[in-house]
């Protein structure tokens, strides 16, 4: 909650084995690292906001996991929660991100000419081509902590930022709690408007406070371009097109985000970004890139290889439903995105869709004639 | 005092005896540690009205209430626990309203948030309890159960009956706000003192967290279970955190006198049965609550209450006794009679279905109970309930007999 650390100094009157949470029946990341001795050592901390290590764990407390996905169990409520928690964040960043070391350095490459290839992935099995990442504006606390006026001069600023852009940029900014019916029926139909999160991974650490007061969706008349403010991040920042022509929409992402990023500098608030951990995001899963770079494509006959799921882990791709996380195919249509995302760059890691993805092209069509495609199956990457 | 909060001295004797005279804004000023200097700028750089929720789209009793005045005197104040008016409203501002049920929209941390945030809470308590003014008023607590009437129905028409109620535990902050340890306390304190229940009374407690699939299953089967809070107007107001940790359930052995342990409040308490035996059913309420009061007490603990309030409880709907009474009935007759609702309203009842509030009525089955909860006492709001299912009843009867009957002049809301 806003505005400094309620509770936490009346909290620390009570002894350590009292307060510490039961995760015996946990199964996330934070229960894994949470100590019972680690929480006695930092539960008196605090970041200059007021964030506190209850608040931080709270998410992670209250679900104890899913069966299948490992959880994170913990947010940021601020920048300097990766500072003040480090002793609770960084094994958790460990665990999650392949080993990453508090001592290892981040590399950012936003330059989309560095990306070789990816404007000739084949339309007729690859149906749709989409990159996302996520901002925070420096000078405000995360969704999971800011108050109404800290969202909304969030929003104020997005609006005056993203309204200022031109040519293939130029669009409309729609908030949530004013859009007609009409025009979220477009929204809708277009599948740009995002819900109020009912996931309890997510209201738990508070981010849908309020709602929907300092929310709202812009995207450019082309609709290529979209921008989601202060849902799960400040903002969240998404290019796509029909096809697969992966290359463009990189391009686009890479100009759009830095037009974006010159504009919040002019006015004093650039984004959150540290050399250790990129990108600074609300959930520690989206740290480094937060770049989900991602294609719909039709691999009927090879997600049902047996060797499917293999190939996925070495060439460092996931498969999802094409309605997103937690959902299933759909007639063989699979979302397969990079698995990465601290540790290697943006161009790094679209490098590794475009690769992986026209590989497993090519093995869909050669199975598609009967033919065997062991000897194709990559190295790990 | 036997227990490990007797460390806890002088903060917590301190905010208990202020709170409980009233002295919530005296307390706040003299223990308002500033938490940060960060927070403080913060505090300049985002004035009140920066912060002020839109409540344009908004139907419940805060959002009636709150105006920015009142919002830009309270931001600021926390009680001595640290909590304050934006956690208070939180469940109001995320949850605009039920289309037909005017919902509060606002709960308290503790028991000081009533008398520091007065300023909200008054007028949010007079809007939602007819007219009961906290300023002027005194709420009357009587729970002498021998002092009920005609207090036994014809089961023929009465199927069941049941009397609720809850207590908080004075000095430890209410589900919305309090820690792991403040609810594992409560936890202990109500299972200490149930253990010293005897005779009809003793029975035993299941840890929502320890229980078997068995357990589990047998309290299913009984309708004994309560569930994880899934209704936004209750996780909102982060009551349901840190589940299932430090809730239970005890029963007595019979199964008609039931304790739910930090659920929505501190605790609730359930005196039930089959059949028609109103009075039976308070009698046990009153005896099972006095010697759990008395039990808690020989410990050094007590429950939160006062003469404007009556019981503190966590949401103010349920201030004064948080009483509900109730019957489930079969009216077929007069269930479907266009009088029904002009009679049950002029009896100061309400109907639910037999799944309790928001359900729909099944066949001919009706719950019918109280009203009211603030400013009549609790023996007055049974007495109520008994004249009034009384008088269904007989008008049940004479539309069997194919006689007439009458819509009873509406009783008085307030002692005057």
């Amino acid at each position: 909650m806003p505005f400094g650390n309620t509770h936490n100094n009346f909290k620390l009157n009570y002894k350590v084995e009292d307060e510490f949470p039961d995760l015996s029946k946990h199964n996330n990341h934070m229960a894994k690292v949470l100590t019972k001795e680690l929480y006695g050592k930092i539960r008196d901390r605090q970041t200059p906001s007021g964030y506190t290590l209850d608040d931080v764990i709270q998410t992670g407390v209250d679900n104890p996991g899913h069966p299948f996905i490992m959880t994170v169990g913990c947010v940021a409520g601020d920048e300097e929660s990766y500072e003040v928690f480090k002793d609770l964040l960084d094994p958790i960043i460990s665990d999650r991100h392949g080993g990453y070391k508090p001592t290892d350095k981040h590399v950012t490459d936003l330059n989309f000419e560095n990306l070789k290839g990816g404007d000739d992935l084949d339309p007729a099995y690859v149906l749709s081509s989409r990159v996302r990442t996520g901002r925070s504006i420096k000078g405000f606390t995360l969704p999971p902590h800011n108050s109404r006026g800290e969202r909304r001069g969030i929003e104020k600023l997005s609006v005056e930022a993203l309204t200022s852009l031109d040519g293939e940029f130029k669009g409309k900014y729609y908030p949530l709690k004013s859009m007609t019916d009409a025009e979220q029926d477009q929204l809708i139909n277009d599948h740009f408007l995002f819900d109020k999160p009912v996931s309890p991974l997510l209201t738990c650490a508070g981010m849908a406070r309020d709602w929907p007061d300092g929310r709202g969706i812009m995207h450019n008349d082309n609709k290529t371009f979209l921008v989601w403010v202060n849902e799960e991040d400040h903002l969240r920042v998404i290019s796509m097109q029909q096809g697969g022509n992966m290359r463009e929409v990189f391009k686009r992402f890479c100009v759009g985000l830095k037009k974006i990023e010159e504009i919040f500098k002019k006015h004093g608030h650039g984004f959150m970004w540290n050399e250790h951990l990129g990108y600074i995001l609300t959930c520690p899963s989206n740290l480094g890139t937060g770049l989900r770079g991602g294609v719909h494509v039709k691999l009927p006959k090879l997600s049902v290889h047996a060797k499917f799921d293999e190939i996925l882990g070495r060439l460092r791709l996931q498969k999802r439903g094409t309605g997103g996380v937690d959902t299933a195919s759909v007639g063989g249509v699979f979302d397969i995105s990079n698995a990465d995302r601290l540790g290697s760059s943006e161009v790094a890691q679209v490098q590794l869709v475009v690769d992986g993805v026209k590989l497993m092209v090519e093995m869909e069509k050669k199975l598609e004639k009967g033919e065997a495609i062991d000897s194709m199956i990559p190295a790990q990457k | 005092m036997a227990n490990s909060f007797t460390r806890m001295i002088s903060g917590r004797n301190t905010a208990v005896i202020l709170a409980s005279v009233g002295a919530g804004s005296l307390t706040s000023g003299y223990l308002l540690c500033d938490s940060t200097a960060d927070a403080a700028e913060r505090r300049k750089l985002y004035p009140p009205s920066a912060d002020f929720p839109d409540l344009r789209k908004h139907n419940n009793c805060m959002a009636a209430a709150l105006t920015p005045t009142i919002y830009g005197h309270l931001r600021d104040k926390t009680t001595s626990n640290e909590w304050t008016v934006d956690q208070c409203i939180q469940t109001g501002v995320d949850n605009p309203g039920h289309p037909f049920i005017k919902t509060v929209g606002m709960v308290a941390g503790d028991e000081e948030s009533y008398e520091l945030f007065a300023e909200l809470f008054d007028p949010v308590i007079k809007d939602r309890h007819n007219g009961y003014d906290p300023r002027t008023m005194k709420h009357p607590t009587d729970l002498d159960a021998s002092k009920i009437t005609s207090g036994m129905f014809d089961e023929r028409y009465v199927l069941s009956s049941r009397v609720r109620t809850g207590r908080s535990i004075r000095g430890l902050s209410l589900p919305p706000a309090c820690s792991r340890s403040e609810r594992r306390e409560v936890e202990r304190v109500c299972v200490t003192a149930l253990s010293g229940l005897k005779g009809d009374l003793a029975g035993r407690y299941y840890s929502l967290g320890d229980m078997s699939d068995r357990e589990q299953q047998h309290l299913i089967d009984e309708h004994l279970l309560f569930d994880k809070p899934v209704s936004p107007l209750l996780t909102a107001s982060g009551m349901a955190r840190d589940w299932p940790d430090a809730r239970g359930i005890w029963h007595n052995n019979e199964k008609n006198f039931l304790l739910w342990i930090n659920e929505e409040d501190h605790t609730r308490i359930i005196s039930m049965e089959k059949g028609g035996n109103m009075k039976r059913v308070f009698e046990r309420f009153c005896r099972g609550l006095k010697q759990v009061e008395h039990l808690i007490q020989e410990r050094g603990w007590e429950f939160m209450w006062n003469d404007r309030l009556g019981y503190i409880l966590t949401c103010p709907s349920n201030l004064g006794t948080g009483l509900r009474a109730g019957v489930h009935v079969r009216l077929p007759m007069l269930s479907r009679d266009p009088r029904f609702k002009k009679i049950l309203e002029n009896l100061r009842l309400q109907k639910r279905g037999t799944g309790g509030v928001d359900t729909a009525a099944t066949g001919d089955t009706v719950d019918i109970s109280n009203n009211d909860r603030l400013g009549k006492s609790e023996v007055e709001l049974v007495q109520l309930v008994v004249d009034g299912v009384n008088y269904l009843i007989e008008c049940e009867k004479r539309l069997e007999r194919g006689q007439d009957i009458k819509i009873p002049s509406p009783i008085p809301q307030f002692r005057k």
